[in-house]
């Protein structure tokens, strides 16, 4: 009987995985991938090769269906790790990979790794119980440039809860948002709505590189944040609503918030 | 040649007077004396030497034209003509009569305002006239009727006058007939063409005169009178009593409208804009001090001056240096040289104004159905819509490696001056594909590529471009899953019906549905589509139509243009074969999206939807159709059997025969695919003496025998696997 495990990587390099992950990749006879949506920016594909002793198979967004059929083949007989950045089952969810699997009789498991989702909370101190809906920023294309995460921003503002935003990732194509060009789309969809709900002076964090030893954290006004620059990737905003004294003095602390 | 001179002077000075101007066309079938008709109307007008006319064709000036014998290009000339003591000046387009070339009569009809129909006295109303009356009227072009070629009727069929005058009568109530059933119903009565009012005429182009009756009234000659010039072979003599240019443009300044009585009602009908906005006003009343807008209806690639666009100025004026915008283009333009046209020749002038035909340098982007504004916030012309689709496809390449480049920079240009010539650019291969109206359509274009561009070419043999449709319906929606499964579409597909598909195809639709979605809307309604329905139209691409029938699916908006991207890839490439979709309606269903933008991208819907589209198509019954021509050909009765045998051979239908003295025309209807070589074929089954034409009428069906082997010949030609893909195929 075959089993697939899911294992999230964590949040920067190859040292964020959790030792069990380890141990269940290691003891797989086949390792994919999939780091086109997220990956490790402090790391390689050849630094986890190394580390866990065996080739890894990358999916790529193109041969997607074509790759997972063949990455269930070889669950069907074997034991396979598909391994993500982040936690498997958070940002990008991998859930629909394991209904089919189950639904071929494969054992599933899921080994948990660090998410944005909490870790940019941590990072900030801001309390995980007041962040609301989540959403992403993705590069404006001519025929595609949705406004709802804005809505999703403005409707937990409106409940005075926090948003993390996650900026779009292209790794096949090199392209990472940056926290200030997110700075700049979120103003520019005020503006296009016109509701006077977030303009330049409403209160955003970015945050950079999380999980790497040096990460950085800026809190200030959006047209502040939108001038930074945070340095290489991967970015992340997050919108506080009405905060707590605790969660405005570690703003003002830890994240240089005047 | 000091009237040509002075005539220009005039013209110049006419321009500013709509009320002394006219815009006309000539709708003709092929052979009925087209070329030498206006080239003594510009002659008699002082445009050219009068000796010439009629020798040689002055506004066929491709060298290719006069060899075949047939007018490819729309050029215009510029006239000035003295009526009732007032000076006019005629703008005449000149129009194709080989329907091969519809497209090119959809774009001259859009910037005449009157058409003067030519029809044979011995041969009466033919197919491909009553193609070009249906596209003038439906562009809101008031008609007139010259009746050729009468002195044939006297002296080969010897015929009496009041024979002649029952033959005439014939003629024209057929055409009355066809002008009551198109006409629009305003327009019914007033367009009737009438003997005694004097908006029919008669006469020979050749032999140039003509006559009507208030000009038999005004000068006495009689039906008599002239059945004995013919006769005594003296037509000269007639031709000085009645010119066919004094006969014929005294018919047009006193029948057919100027510019000022014309854009009233007919830019309504051409442009979609707001018609209670300032610039409706300055098109309906054709104001000259108006912001510029002109609609370009063809580039003619002259070897000096590069493309030339002609076009009709609605408003407003072109001027030499000045910036203008051209819809569908980024940025400004910078107008080189304006001119009008006396034949061949651009006579450069300073501006042309509201009412008058332009030709006009410097439009580097614009092509035939282009409007050129002085504004970029000004609202375009509406799209031509292109009366007939192309039928025919070649693959060209270039002879000598060194010719590459230069290849496909003519065949982008060709493609630019004949719209209803489409290319397709394959940098890779280098194999270009070309698609036309027919086999001498692209023939034409070839040589032209060969003589004009002086680029040798290998062409393939002609390939039969098909089109798919469904003949049921989905049985019910099929599910069609993005590639994150995050995301399904559920769509189905049937055939649409015949009514919406013919107005969409006559262009009755807002070329921008979602920027008049009220008016595409309406439309629909007024078909017979109930409103609830209707109000979910999304798009329309070929004669497809997509309607959003969900309701309240949160974010679906932000998925509409990417559903429109696939829809309009989907209908590029049908299921089946990869051919183009046709009169299929599509209905979305139900849409499950997820929740993060940025699972819901492009990377994401467009695969679902297409996969939505092309499975709901397998499942509704995808079939090939293939275009038709009807084919006419005329020829002596004791030969008759031979053209019937050789249609047969074709899987020809034969549909009617009529007998006119010795001659039957047989009319039948034949696949495209089938007629290739028929030129050839039909002059040896006849020994030449035939006279033929045909016109594309749309597809069918393709027999079910037919189907597989068809599907399978071209699937195996674009490199795809043999079989198309099973529904199975696109749930995944």
């Amino acid at each position: 009987m075959g089993e697939l495990i899911f294992v999230g990587l964590g949040l920067y390099d190859e040292r964020d995985i959790t030792l069990k992950g380890l141990d269940e990749i290691r003891s797989s006879d086949r390792v994919f991938a999939e780091f086109y949506t997220a990956h490790l920016s402090g790391s390689s594909i050849g630094r986890l090769e190394e580390l866990f002793g065996k080739k890894i198979t990358a999916l790529d967004r193109a041969g997607v269906e074509q790759m997972e059929e063949e990455l269930l083949a070889a669950a069907e007989n074997g034991k396979v790790a598909f391994i993500t950045a982040g936690d498997s089952m958070t940002a990008t969810t991998h859930v629909d990979l394991r209904m089919r699997a189950h639904e071929r009789g494969i054992i599933t498991k899921v080994v948990h790794g660090v998410s944005i989702a909490t870790a940019a909370a941590g990072l900030l101190g801001l309390q995980s119980y007041k962040f609301g809906r989540a959403t992403t920023l993705v590069f404006p294309e001519k025929n595609y440039f949705p406004i709802s995460p804005y809505d999703v921003i403005r409707s937990n503002l409106a409940q005075g809860l926090h948003t993390l935003v996650l900026l779009d990732i292209r790794a096949d194509e090199g392209r990472y948002m940056t926290a200030s060009e997110g700075a700049k789309i979120i103003m520019r969809m005020a503006e296009e709505t016109g509701d006077g709900g977030v303009d330049g002076k409403t209160v955003a964090c970015g945050i950079a590189r999380a999980g790497s030893g040096s990460p950085m954290i800026v809190a200030g006004p959006l047209s502040e944040i939108a001038k930074t620059d945070f340095g290489p990737p991967l970015h992340c905003l997050v919108i506080p609503g009405k905060m707590h004294f605790m969660e405005e003095g570690a703003l003002r602390v830890l994240c240089g918030m005047r | 040649m000091g009237r040509k001179e002075d005539n220009i002077k005039l013209a110049k000075d006419i321009m500013h007077m709509p009320d002394f101007i006219r815009n006309i066309g000539i709708a003709a079938h092929i052979d009925h004396g087209k070329t030498t008709f206006s080239d003594n109307l510009i002659a008699g007008a002082g445009m050219m030497s009068e000796e010439l006319a009629g020798k040689q064709c002055l506004l066929d000036y491709d060298e290719q034209e006069q060899a075949r014998g047939i007018t490819i290009n729309a050029a215009s000339a510029s006239m000035v003509h003295t009526f009732d003591g007032k000076n006019y000046l005629i703008n005449l387009i000149d129009t194709p009569g080989h329907v091969d070339f519809g497209g090119d009569v959809t774009r001259a009809m859009r910037a005449v305002d009157g058409a003067i129909v030519l029809s044979c006295a011995v041969e009466g109303v033919m197919p491909q006239t009553e193609t070009v009356l249906r596209q003038a009227i439906k562009e809101k072009v008031k008609p007139v009727l010259f009746i050729n070629k009468v002195d044939r009727l006297i002296n080969e069929l010897k015929v009496t006058p009041e024979q002649m005058q029952q033959r005439f009568m014939k003629i024209i109530a057929e055409v009355n007939r066809f002008i009551r059933k198109m006409a629009p119903k305003e327009y019914v009565d007033k367009w009737q063409v009438n003997v005694l009012d004097g908006s029919v005429a008669f006469g020979s182009a050749y032999h140039n005169w003509g006559i009507s009756v208030p000009y038999m009234k005004k000068t006495g000659i009689t039906f008599k009178d002239i059945t004995d010039y013919c006769n005594a072979n003296d037509q000269k003599a007639l031709a000085k009593r009645a010119p066919i240019h004094q006969v014929v443009l005294d018919m047009v300044i006193h029948h057919l409208p100027n510019p000022a009585v014309a854009q009233k009602y007919r830019i309504p009908n051409i442009w979609h804009g707001d018609l209670a906005s300032e610039q409706a006003k300055h098109m309906m009343n054709c104001d000259e001090k108006a912001p510029l807008a002109l609609m370009v209806t063809k580039i003619i690639l002259d070897p000096h001056a590069g493309e030339v666009a002609f076009g009709r100025v609605y408003s407003g004026a072109i001027t030499r240096g000045q910036e203008v915008y051209i819809s569908g283009a980024t940025g400004k333009s910078r107008v080189q040289q304006v001119a009008v046209m006396v034949g061949a020749d651009r006579v450069p002038v300073e501006e042309v104004v509201a009412g008058n035909i332009a030709a006009v340098t410097g439009l580097r982007e614009a092509i035939a159905g282009s409007t050129v504004l002085a504004s970029p916030d000004m609202e375009p012309f509406e799209k031509i819509s292109h009366y007939s689709d192309p039928v025919v496809t070649v693959a060209i390449e270039a002879k000598h490696m060194a010719d590459l480049p230069k290849l496909v920079e003519v065949l982008r240009s060709v493609a630019k001056a004949d719209p209803s010539i489409q290319v397709e650019i394959n940098q890779e291969t280098g194999e270009h594909l070309m698609s036309g109206m027919g086999e001498l359509h692209l023939e034409i274009t070839q040589y032209r590529i060969e003589k004009e561009h002086n680029v040798p070419i290998k062409a393939s043999t002609p390939i039969v471009v098909y089109r798919e449709t469904v003949n049921g319906m989905s049985p019910e929606p099929f599910e069609g899953k993005s590639p994150n499964k995050h995301n399904r579409f559920y769509i189905t597909a049937e055939p649409l019906d015949e009514k919406i598909m013919n107005a969409i195809h006559e262009g009755e639709f807002p070329s921008d549905v979602k920027k008049h979605k009220d008016d595409a809307m309406r439309k629909l309604v007024e078909l017979g589509m109930e409103k609830d329905v209707a109000k979910g139209v999304v798009d329309i691409k070929g004669t497809n139509l997509f309607l959003d029938v969900t309701k309240g699916i949160q974010y679906l908006f932000e998925t509409r243009e990417l559903i429109k991207e696939a829809f309009a890839e989907v209908m590029k490439r049908g299921p089946r074969a990869n051919e183009p979709v046709q009169g299929t309606l599509f209905k979305l269903h139900d849409a499950k999206l997820h929740e993060d933008a940025v699972h819901r991208g492009p990377a994401q819907v467009i695969p679902a939807v297409r996969n939505a589209l092309y499975g709901c198509m397998t499942t509704a019954g995808p079939v090939l159709l293939e275009p038709l021509q009807k084919v006419v050909v005329s020829v002596p009765q004791d030969i008759m059997g031979n053209v019937t045998r050789e249609m047969q051979q074709r899987r020809g239908n034969i549909l009617d025969m009529t007998v006119e003295g010795d001659m039957t025309s047989i009319e039948s209807k034949a696949p495209v695919g089938e007629m290739f070589g028929f030129s050839g074929a039909i002059r040896s089954a006849t020994g030449g003496r035939c006279l033929w034409s045909t016109e594309n009428i749309g597809f069918e069906m393709l027999p079910p025998e037919f189907q597989e082997k068809i599907t399978r010949e071209i699937r195996e030609r674009k490199g795809l696997k043999p079989e198309p893909y099973t529904a199975d195929y696109y749930s995944g």
